[in-house]
């Protein structure tokens, strides 16, 4: 399974912010694959899977922004009724809890990917590595993992 | 240590004799050099000579920063101008400010308390002081200044702000002593963890003296922590000669007030009574040996109490505790009396907050803390956050019996002061 690291930025709840982050990314030349929005009392958390993760993680943090990053999976849907319900399934088989989760379409829109954030990265890997999921790590292509 | 051990550990007997003969000196000298007083004695009924007994000081009237204001510039001047050799003033945000005068004696008093404040705090002559308070008009950093030179130690007079020069000296020059307003310590030290520099490693410092702004014990601990120091706190008040009223010694448990030069009272601030040792008011002071400009019964307007028992240092100066408030700057939220540093008590001691915090009153009495978070705890987390900030908000609605709303805020935020921060915003109009 190939590591994918995720973004996350904190913000208050305010216009002008999203620019401001988007602009250090666009600046960059940092291409952004997907993005989450959460907020909450005033302030919010912005989370990003990015092309480039190190410069993006980097410049953001120069920039002064209060930057986190962490291991999210990425598992690939498959485009048909019942998609997102196959993985929920395998998810919920293993006892895996998921804190957040999102969408990231590439290919437009031939393949997508559900962005899951789990309290314990290296116990969920484990759990699924003989499931029939695919996963996607920036700069590859998604593969099939053989099982 | 000591630098005037005889006067420093003086009885209690002796020393009260002292502060009678010296009040009635004081009050003699008031009486005849300042019509303000010689006015209010008249109107009050008294003359020096009713002064018999320390006790006889509440016959005195009481003198307030108001009737400073008024007698600006040379109203409560006892001396002949050609006797004065220095001007401060405190500030005049309100409208008039206030004039002290010092005559050389004066500023030589000054300085010898100040002195012993360093001495009994371990300084010796081979330490390195860098006065980061305002140069000027204050006399935070002057007084300071006189009483280091007095001991012997190197002063830099590096005023405040320009904080990368600030760290540059400490470097060069193994600066080992600083005095600094608890504010701008807090930016320092993140602008050094910014920097990368450690502060055990990096620098010599051994202590620093905070005053000038009230702070909480939380903000002192913080303080040590970073920087690996003894940090004590300091108190004086430009009427009263500035730094060096009253300090702490290595105990660090309240701050003996040099009672050979001040008569201190604690009253309630409403009736003016005194109050038992060990309970809170309004701290009250006389002075004892000026010379340019005698004051009785100063109102402070400084929440403090008098710590009962003798500290173990042996010095018999009684200690103050550190200021708990202002009678200023109380805030009043929905009819309930607040203290900013009650908030910064509590601020401090959460570990995800960072320096910086703002209170801010809005209409209905509204009121919003707004707290900037520690950049280094960010996990990325919405329910981390969310649990910060009803934690902060039930810490204080406990310590303040009101529920505020609480901000969040990123790092960098609120304006960062090299001075006195301003930390309460009071937007409510009638």
């Amino acid at each position: 399974m190939e590591q994918l690291r995720q973004l996350s930025i904190f913000s208050e709840n305010k216009p002008g912010r999203l620019r401001k982050i988007t602009k250090v990314l666009s600046e960059e030349g940092v291409n952004i694959l997907a993005i989450n929005i959460a907020s909450s009392n005033g302030f919010g958390v912005i989370k990003f899977i990015v092309d480039k993760f190190e410069p993006a993680y980097q410049k953001l943090r120069q920039k002064g922004f209060t930057v986190s990053s962490n291991e999210v999976l990425a598992i690939e849907l498959v485009d048909r009724p019942g998609g997102l319900y196959e993985v929920a399934t395998i998810l919920s088989k293993k006892r895996i809890n998921i804190e957040n989760a999102y969408v990231l379409i590439l290919e437009s829109r031939k393949k997508a990917f559900l962005i899951v954030d789990v309290s314990d990265i290296e116990k969920a890997r484990k759990l699924l590595k003989n499931e029939k999921l695919r996963f996607f790590a920036p700069g590859k292509k998604a593969k099939r993992k053989s099982g | 240590m000591f630098w005037q051990k005889d006067i420093e550990t003086v009885s209690r007997r002796a020393l009260e004799e002292l502060q009678l003969k010296r009040l009635k000196q004081t009050v003699r000298q008031a009486y005849k050099n300042i019509p303000f007083y010689k006015n209010h004695f008249s109107e009050l009924h008294i003359h020096p000579k009713d002064i018999a007994s320390l006790k006889d000081i509440r016959k005195l009237p009481f003198t307030t920063r108001e009737d400073l204001r008024e007698y600006y510039p040379f109203g409560m001047l006892a001396v002949a101008k050609q006797q004065v050799v220095r001007l401060h003033t405190s500030s005049g945000t309100t409208g008039k400010p206030k004039a002290i005068f010092f005559s050389k004696k004066d500023v030589d008093r000054a300085a010898e308390l100040i002195a012993r404040c360093l001495v009994m705090t371990g300084v010796k002559k081979d330490d390195v002081l860098q006065n980061m308070m305002t140069y000027g008009l204050f006399t935070g950093a002057l007084v300071m200044h006189y009483g280091a030179e007095k001991v012997g130690v190197l002063v830099i007079p590096a005023g405040p702000g320009n904080t990368k020069r600030q760290i540059a000296l400490m470097q060069d020059f193994r600066t080992t002593t600083l005095h600094i307003t608890p504010s701008y310590a807090l930016y320092l030290a993140s602008v050094m963890q910014h920097e990368g520099l450690n502060p055990k490693k990096d620098f010599a410092l051994r202590r620093a003296y905070l005053g000038s702004e009230p702070y909480s014990e939380e903000t002192r601990k913080k303080i040590e922590k970073f920087f690996h120091i003894d940090v004590y706190n300091s108190y004086g008040l430009s009427e009263m000669n500035g730094p060096g009223v009253a300090f702490e010694c290595r105990e660090k448990n309240g701050m003996h007030l040099w009672e050979d030069n001040f008569i201190m009272e604690i009253i309630d601030p409403e009736s003016g009574k005194p109050v038992p040792e060990g309970e809170k008011g309004e701290l009250v002071l006389t002075t004892l040996c000026r010379e340019a400009m005698p004051i009785l019964r100063y109102r402070t307007r400084d929440i403090t109490m008098i710590l009962p028992g003798r500290c173990s240092c042996g010095r018999t100066h009684r200690r103050i505790s550190r200021i708990i408030g202002r009678t200023d700057d109380m805030i009043i939220v929905r009819g309930v009396n607040i203290f900013p540093q009650q908030i910064e008590r509590v601020l401090m001691g959460v570990r995800a907050v960072a320096q910086n915090y703002q209170i801010v009153l809005e209409s209905y009495d509204q009121m919003t803390v707004r707290v900037e978070i520690v950049k280094e705890l960010f996990d990325g987390k919405v329910e981390h956050l969310v649990n910060l900030q009803n934690e902060i908000t039930e810490k204080l609605r406990s310590e303040i019996l009101i529920r505020p709303k609480v901000e969040l805020l990123e790092p960098g935020t609120l304006p960062v002061s090299e001075g006195k921060s301003i930390r309460v915003i009071d937007k409510r109009t009638l």
